[in-house]
């Protein structure tokens, strides 16, 4: 961007287009307008996500010496003012000062935790680019390093660089992702396919979507480097229904991808072709889990089946099929841009890289944070989230109704696959809900069983029935009707249920009650009929199925 | 163009691919609000699919109904974040104001109400759809604001006079 033009970027992700950025972004240009100002001399973008979703609508200004100001919660009243300032920052190299300036409350602190300790990788164009425009991701670098692997590059060495990085699969299992490709890749010849998996289903995660609705093409250029890399020339993104925006960003970017001969038969000259599709889910969170999402995108009922084989060896149609989450694909150009190393250099030993987390619940803050592995819950809850005012936490919730929840205590754990797995969590997704003092735990255990049950697809008994009963159990906890036999019941039940279920829905569908047991085992004791009588008949007992 | 004709455009899009099943009954779904038998039925003709295939489908999957809509909807937010704001004392609350029953497709022959499990607006939370327009940022623990904001988002009180 040319210095002297002035730029104002709004964030038009589905969080700040719910408290009305569209309305603002008019009221910007109807202003720019008024003041005689042109959109040569100052461009107002619809941008992706700008992270503080707790202080939406969000505007960044751009300013001469290349940093930004950020504000939040604009009134429309206020739009003139902001493309005055917008002007200024363009010209004028040092902020402004605004201390009695009508749009001094609204300014967001870029130099906040929330900001600063952040390290984008995934989301490093995002919120910067217009999303809806290949140009202004070209020229942002997107597509500069699928092009340079159809050229420089063969299959085998995009495969080691991913290797090398370390990058392990962000949809929540972790499989290594160098790993994955390379079995898809050493298959007997013959078709294959790749799928991204957008079906975002976990309560609390919208991490994907922020890429989806604010970064397509880098997403779409991962897909295609790992197409390449394993040879497939047939690709998917499967996006959950209930993002219609994220839905109609990935369309465009593909038609867009595909007009700039960036997708489509011979790509860039080479004897590569490539055609992706968007499958559009039609709500069932069981589809986030890979065999099931196979079974949706040939058109059938989204249920799982038993693995192996697994889909890197017999995926869509029987061909061997690469699956990896958005995050995980939107991670690679970066890779291959600075090398595997310079991933692997980030995080820890079991973990490299970056996490994209969305943060929610009880902190002032909530919003996407990207940071690297092994940061402490602590740093991204107390130092970014901040705890408002006189507030103390009780848990943070991770991964989902496949996850669990970390006590206040143990805020000192790093964030990793490793960590949080000993914890009886696990990453999950990306989702970290804060719950305050008031939060019930068994509270929350119900509340995330009777998703499962819902969500339940009927294929396996454990997980059909045992949710079932496991709910209510759960029920006369809430109800305070409990007895210590069903202390015991639970604890045996959901040992079965984890046991025996199909695929990873049901395998982890009993974590929320058996973390909640395992930290806050007094709130379930207590909700017993006679509270005493719970503590001696099942405390130290793990039941063996 | 009558709906039939319609439908078997919209197979023809799809080049009569049985893989596209989903994304039909998407597309007839936008027709008619819900997808009537005699819609799935001649899904299943075109496709050359058994039709216990495509009621299958369409049964397996929540954003299909076989039933018309009511004509107004609300679906309020239990993901957690909306889950450890409150969303569920607002759940209740919505169920009283508008006499219908959680998760009642038929609701009360113009309202319904149905419990969604993360609309991705967590930043925002507790949220809920009326009529596929988000309401963002409830106040849950003050009874009079949420009851204005309820009233800005055009939610009857059943009190109101529903018809």
């Amino acid at each position: 961007m040319s210095a002297g033009r002035a730029r104002l970027r709004c964030c038009q992700a589905s969080g700040c287009r719910s408290v009305g950025s569209m309305a603002l972004r008019s009221a910007l240009e109807s202003a720019r307008d008024r003041l005689g100002l042109t959109a040569e001399e100052v461009a107002i973008e619809p941008v992706g996500c700008l992270r503080l979703c707790s202080r939406a609508p969000l505007l960044a200004v751009d300013r001469a010496d290349g940093t930004e100001d950020l504000f939040g919660g604009v009134p429309l009243e206020l739009a003139a003012e902001l493309v005055q300032e917008a002007g200024r920052a363009a010209s004028e190299g040092p902020t402004h000062p605004l201390s009695a300036h009508p749009l001094a409350a609204h300014r967001v602190d870029p130099a906040h935790p929330f900001f600063a300790l952040q390290t984008p990788v995934v989301l490093e164009q995002c919120g910067r680019i217009n999303p809806e425009s290949i140009e202004a991701a070209r020229a942002a670098g997107t597509y500069a390093q699928f092009r340079r692997c159809l050229q420089e590059r063969t299959p085998a060495e995009v495969r080691e660089q991913i290797r090398r990085s370390g990058l392990r699969g962000r949809g929540g299992a972790g499989y290594p992702t160098g790993l994955k490709w390379d079995t898809v890749a050493l298959q007997p010849p013959g078709p294959r396919f790749v799928v991204c998996n957008a079906d975002e289903g976990d309560p609390g995660a919208f991490m994907d979507r922020s890429v989806l609705e604010g970064d397509p093409h880098r997403l779409l250029e991962g897909l295609a480097i790992a197409a390449f890399a394993v040879g497939a020339d047939k690709g998917y993104v499967y996006v959950r229904a209930e993002y219609p925006l994220a839905i109609e960003r990935v369309r465009q970017a593909i038609r867009q991808a595909r007009q700039a001969g960036l997708l489509g038969e011979a790509i860039a000259g080479t004897s590569f072709s490539l055609s992706l599709e968007v499958r559009v889910g039609a709500g069932a969170y069981v589809c986030g889990e890979e065999t099931a999402l196979l079974h949706s995108i040939q058109g059938e009922r989204g249920t799982p089946r038993t693995r192996p084989p697994y889909p890197a060896q017999s995926g869509l149609w029987g061909a061997p099929t690469l699956i990896n989450n958005v995050e995980t694909l939107a991670a690679v150009p970066a890779i291959l841009r600075e090398g595997g190393d310079w991933y692997a250099a980030m995080g820890t030993p079991g973990s490299r890289g970056t996490k994209v987390f969305a943060l929610s619940g009880a902190v002032a803050n909530s919003g996407l944070v990207e940071v690297p592995m092994g940061t402490t819950l602590r740093t991204v809850v107390e130092t970014m989230g901040c705890v408002p005012d006189g507030g103390t936490i009780k848990a943070v919730q991770t991964g989902g109704p496949s996850g669990g929840c970390i006590p206040a205590a143990l805020l000192d754990t790093p964030v990793d696959y490793e960590s949080l797995l000993a914890l009886g969590s696990m990453m999950g997704s990306g989702g970290l809900v804060v719950m305050g003092e008031t939060t019930s735990m068994p509270g929350v255990a119900q509340h995330f069983m009777r998703f499962s049950v819902s969500e339940s697809c009927g294929k396996c008994v454990p997980c059909r029935a045992g949710t079932v009963q496991l709910l209510l159990l759960l029920d006369r906890f809430a109800s305070h009707q409990a007895t210590p036999a069903d202390l015991e019941r639970l604890e045996q039940l959901c040992q079965m249920v984890k046991c025996t279920s199909l695929c990873g829905l049901g395998q982890a569908a009993p974590n929320p009650v058996l973390s909640t047991l395992r930290h806050f085992r007094q709130e379930y004791e207590a909700a017993c009929r006679e509270p005493r009588t719970c503590v001696p008949a099942a405390h130290g007992e793990v039941p063996v199925p | 163009m009558d709906t039939a004709a319609r439908i078997s455009r919209i197979v023809r899009c799809h080049r009569g691919r049985a893989d596209a099943l989903i994304e039909v009954l998407h597309q007839v779904q936008d027709l008619h609000g819900h997808l009537p038998r005699s819609a799935l039925l001649q899904v299943a003709r075109e496709l050359h699919l058994p039709l216990s295939r495509v009621q299958g489908v369409a049964t397996f999957y929540h954003l299909f109904r076989l039933a018309p809509p009511t004509a107004h909807r609300c679906a309020v937010c239990l993901g957690t974040a909306c889950y450890v704001k409150g969303a569920a004392d607002l759940a209740r609350e919505l169920e009283t104001r508008l006499g219908v029953r959680l998760d009642a497709p038929e609701g009360d022959g113009t309202w319904a109400l149905q419990a969604v499990s993360c609309l991705g607006a967590c930043g925002q939370a507790p949220v809920l759809l009326v009529d596929g327009e988000m309401v963002p940022r409830l106040e849950v623990d003050a009874p009079s604001r949420l009851g204005w904001q309820l009233d800005q988002a055009g939610l009857p009180a059943a009190a109101g006079g529903v018809p």
